[in-house]
């Protein structure tokens, strides 16, 4: 995992990438909705040649993005729509979530499970996890109040986190 | 898209030794929507439950807010002093399973056979 890229930050980084090799939803902040994004990235990622397992990966993590933009981003607010941009260039995959929230508060935490089992932690909380250790690059970036957006990457060089 | 209903059925198996298990097979979804059919189901096993298997193999999608269910069902597993052992996981989520640690708590086995065969 050494040769991930990981971080929270307020400035956009971006890959350059042409609008003609994207393609961008918007789903509504509902729950369930999150799936659209999931299985169309899984498409999108299928038809690059990813293998199976990293397409695996690649949909739990945007699953998790849809669902905390729509839950922490959007309040569950069914009037603001969460945005999901997949970016593709000849050897990688990049999906963005924008909300229209502040972005994560906290760093990525990895979950304890002593914790949890003890009462000492929150038996929920492991989506940024999961995330952060299922693609190649992750970050967080928030600019209210434009809004903020998780993106994620993950390369055709890269068999296996 | 909403999300599909998880259903869980409930079969108590006898064991080649010692107590019968108690199978929670599950199907559909488990998402942070799943709380009735997870944990109420749980809840509503008797109390001579000792040894509780956990069916995914007709889980649809699984996310981390059904995760979570998991490990409050192991929790008060825990605290009830039964024994929890998984089978019918995908490579994927057996690697998640793996992630947040919750195979400290449970096993995850590849068939019903073995998941079995491990309360023994």
């Amino acid at each position: 995992m050494s040769n991930k890229a990981t971080g929270i930050s307020d400035k956009p980084t971006g890959s350059g990438r042409t609008s003609s090799n994207s393609i961008e939803l918007r789903l509504p902040s509902r729950l369930g909705y999150e799936k659209v994004a999931m299985n169309t990235a899984a498409s999108v990622a299928r038809l690059m040649g990813f293998s199976e397992e990293r397409v695996d990966d690649l949909k739990t993590a945007v699953a998790e993005a849809c669902i905390n933009a729509m839950e922490h981003g959007n309040k569950l607010d069914e009037s603001l729509s969460v945005g999901v941009v997949l970016s593709m260039d000849a050897n990688s995959l990049e999906v963005k979530v924008t909300d229209n929230g502040e972005g994560p508060q906290s760093k990525t935490h990895t979950p304890d499970i002593d914790k949890k089992m003890h009462g000492e932690e929150e038996a929920r909380g492991m989506g940024m996890f999961l995330i952060q250790a299922l693609v190649d690059e992750a970050e967080w970036v928030s600019s209210p109040p434009a809004g903020s957006y998780a993106r994620m990457v993950i390369h055709l060089s890269n068999p296996h986190v | 898209m909403p999300e599909l209903v998880t259903r869980v059925t409930v079969e108590e198996i006898p064991a080649t030794a010692g107590d019968p298990i108690t199978v929670l097979r599950f199907s559909g979804d488990i998402t942070s929507a799943s709380q009735p059919a997870v944990i109420g189901t749980y809840e509503g096993l008797p109390e001579t439950a000792k040894r509780i298997l956990l069916d995914f193999s007709q889980v649809e999608y699984l996310n981390s807010s059904g995760i979570a269910l998991v490990i409050q069902m192991m929790i008060a597993a825990s605290k009830k002093g039964q024994k929890i052992n998984s089978f019918g996981l995908s490579p994927h989520f057996k690697k998640v399973f793996t992630m947040v640690g919750i195979t400290k708590y449970t096993t995850l086995h590849a068939d019903e056979a073995s998941a079995c065969a491990a309360f023994d």
